[in-house]
């Protein structure tokens, strides 16, 4: 695999009145384990079901009913492990994290917090064609997420639904190793490229199957290094806590505001309060969630109910040969193996099913020029429409049909665009397309010959200056090609009307 | 470690049960014996020794990834003081 060396990105730097300020922000990452059924019982994940139909007696914490793991759970989180280059713990344990709310019906969540399944990893996150920043991984534990509760449906009563309560979560801990906004959400972004390829969370943010926390502090230029140096974290600012964000979007918006918050605190003689805040999008601002703190006190103990996880070597050995290529890999073969540049590489492999739509393409046909037709024609054929790769009505074979019949010469360029749009509307194969229709490029020097001396022959003026003024001769050759319905070969005809006109 | 009446009524609140102010001296000196005890069972040299989660040599129980429960929208609501379409209805809690 060719190592596509990176450099570092520069820390964001946000002025304040009296000084410049950088920013160190740490993401929890809630990603919700793609499986059929929950965590511990076996009713179903389905998004979207009548409320509380997606319930067990276990999920509603009816007395004496007791979890079982699904082991396809713990298997994505291993996976997850194993494709963010992590260390995984043969045995972890469950613990309880106690607190009240009505969409918690047990009065705790089983979440790891002493011995987590995952241990350190890392993400390479990538800001442009060779800057990149390597975001350590500090954790990945498994738990079980909560129910819902809807606000908005009573003045007077809250309703809650249970039928995501006890389904299977990942919750992904960064280090404080991103520097600003864009950052944070080219993580988010990667991490979560990486989950889709791996199958282990389908990545809906707007569904809430991914949700980030967000950790920002702010420091003078100099301190972050002097905490990379020494790891004490006295270095840093005090941090603000962001909960529970589902957009790229609002996670930049809500760092942003949370740094300019803390400086204005700063610069004006305060201390910024460690506290959990919620962001607002509608007013773009964050605001302390008050209720949050007293809860704090989690008086976390090892859930009795569940012995510790142990699982063997050889069974994560399985899972590891069973890894699909992960995105920097394929970006990376795509460039050497295509000829590709690392941009296009990068929007090719942004998904699995836009990597191998190309991949189909490529494969018989010039590379890069399966590239552009793929990025330029087809992506933005779909997007005019909102369709997705699945939903192509172009498939890979026909596009590769048109990309060979421009390679060997058959079609120009504006041609095969013409092209395209049939096959793009009505379908069909392309070389037989090109056959019925007469659109077969006219490479015949003879007949282009003809029609340049036609062209010449009606207009003497034109011939007069173009002689004077070479640079004129383009106009013969666009005049050709209006005659011959765009099919004479493009280089042909310039050279042959160079020649006539005695250039 | 000496849990004082403060404490105990901070505990007693995080567990939601309600314990009248007279009670708390009480409830706080139980809290103490039982801690005590615990500092009794620290004095123990455990130095090396892994702790014990079960008593029997177990390997915890796993299951597979099928839907094999739930669609019992009436049983889950059937205890609930009050359910709206299909909805637990509690008093309004706002973030």
């Amino acid at each position: 695999m060719l190592d596509l060396s990176y450099e570092t990105p520069k820390p964001k730097v946000i002025a304040g009145a009296k000084h410049d300020w950088e920013l160190v922000i740490g993401l929890e990452v809630h990603a919700q384990v793609a499986s059929k059924a929950k965590l511990f019982s076996g009713a179903s994940t389905k998004f979207g079901a009548e409320p509380n139909s997606n319930v067990a007696f276990v999920d509603a914490a009816m007395p004496g009913m007791l979890p079982v793991i699904n082991e396809f759970c713990v298997e994505q989180a291993v996976r997850t492990g194993l494709g963010l280059k992590a260390q995984i713990n043969l045995k972890s344990a469950f613990d309880r994290k106690n607190y009240f709310y009505p969409d918690l019906p047990q009065g705790y969540q089983i979440s790891q917090l002493y011995h987590p399944i995952v241990g350190e990893g890392e993400v390479l996150v990538d800001m442009e064609p060779g800057i990149a920043r390597l975001v350590r991984i500090e954790r990945i534990h498994i738990e079980q997420d909560a129910g819902k509760s809807i606000h908005d449906m009573d003045p007077n009563m809250s309703f809650v639904d249970l039928n995501r309560t006890g389904v299977a979560l990942m919750e992904i801990v960064s280090r404080p190793d991103i520097r600003g906004p864009e950052e944070a959400a080219a993580y988010v972004t990667k991490l979560r490229q990486i989950l889709r390829y791996l199958g282990t969370c389908d990545g809906n943010m707007q569904n809430g199957n991914l949700r980030a926390d967000v950790n920002v502090s702010i420091c003078l230029p100099g301190q972050y290094e002097k905490y990379q140096e020494t790891g004490d974290f006295s270095h840093l600012g005090t941090r603000c806590e962001i909960k529970n964000m589902n957009s790229m979007r609002f996670i930049q918006a809500a760092i942003d505001y949370e740094a300019r918050r803390q400086i204005a605190i700063v610069e004006a003689g305060g201390t910024v309060d460690q506290e959990t805040r919620l962001y607002d999008p509608d007013k773009g601002e964050t605001r302390s969630m008050r209720s949050k703190e007293e809860a704090h006190d989690y008086r976390y103990f090892p859930d009795p109910d569940l012995l510790p996880l142990e699982i063997e070597q050889a069974w994560v050995d399985e899972i590891a040969a069973s890894l699909p290529e992960l995105p920097d890999a394929k970006k990376a073969r795509f460039v050497t193996e295509f000829g590709l540049s690392e941009y296009d590489a990068s929007v090719l492999t942004a998904d699995t099913a836009n990597a191998s739509y190309f991949e189909e393409v490529a494969n018989g046909t010039d590379g890069k020029l399966a590239a552009n037709w793929v990025i330029n024609e087809l992506f933005g054929r779909l997007k005019k429409e909102d369709h997705s790769i699945e939903d192509s009505p172009v498939s890979p074979a026909q596009l590769a049909g048109i990309i060979k019949l421009i390679q060997k010469g058959d079609i120009s360029g504006k041609i095969a665009k013409d092209l395209f749009e049939i096959v793009y509307t009505e379908g069909g194969d392309p070389a037989r397309i090109v056959e019925d229709r007469g659109m077969k490029q006219v490479t015949d020097t003879g007949a282009i010959e003809a029609a340049v001396d036609e062209i010449i022959a009606a207009n003497p003026a034109q011939v007069e200056k173009a002689k004077a003024n070479p640079k004129l001769a383009g106009w013969f050759v666009g005049q050709v090609m209006k005659a011959t319905g765009g099919k004479a070969n493009p280089k042909a005809v310039n050279e042959i009307v160079a020649a006539k006109l005695g250039q | 470690m000496s849990i004082d009446l403060e404490t105990a009524a901070r505990v007693a609140k995080l567990a939601r049960i309600k314990v009248e102010e007279d009670a708390l001296p009480a409830l706080a000196g139980e809290f103490n014996t039982i801690l005590g005890f615990i500092e009794q069972l620290n004095e123990v040299d455990v130095e090396g020794v892994e702790p014990m989660v079960s008593v029997t040599p177990m390997r915890l129980k796993r299951r597979e990834d099928g839907v094999t429960d739930g669609n019992m929208q009436d049983k889950v609501l059937a205890n609930a003081p009050d359910a709206r379409e299909g909805f637990f209805a509690v008093p309004k809690v706002v973030e």
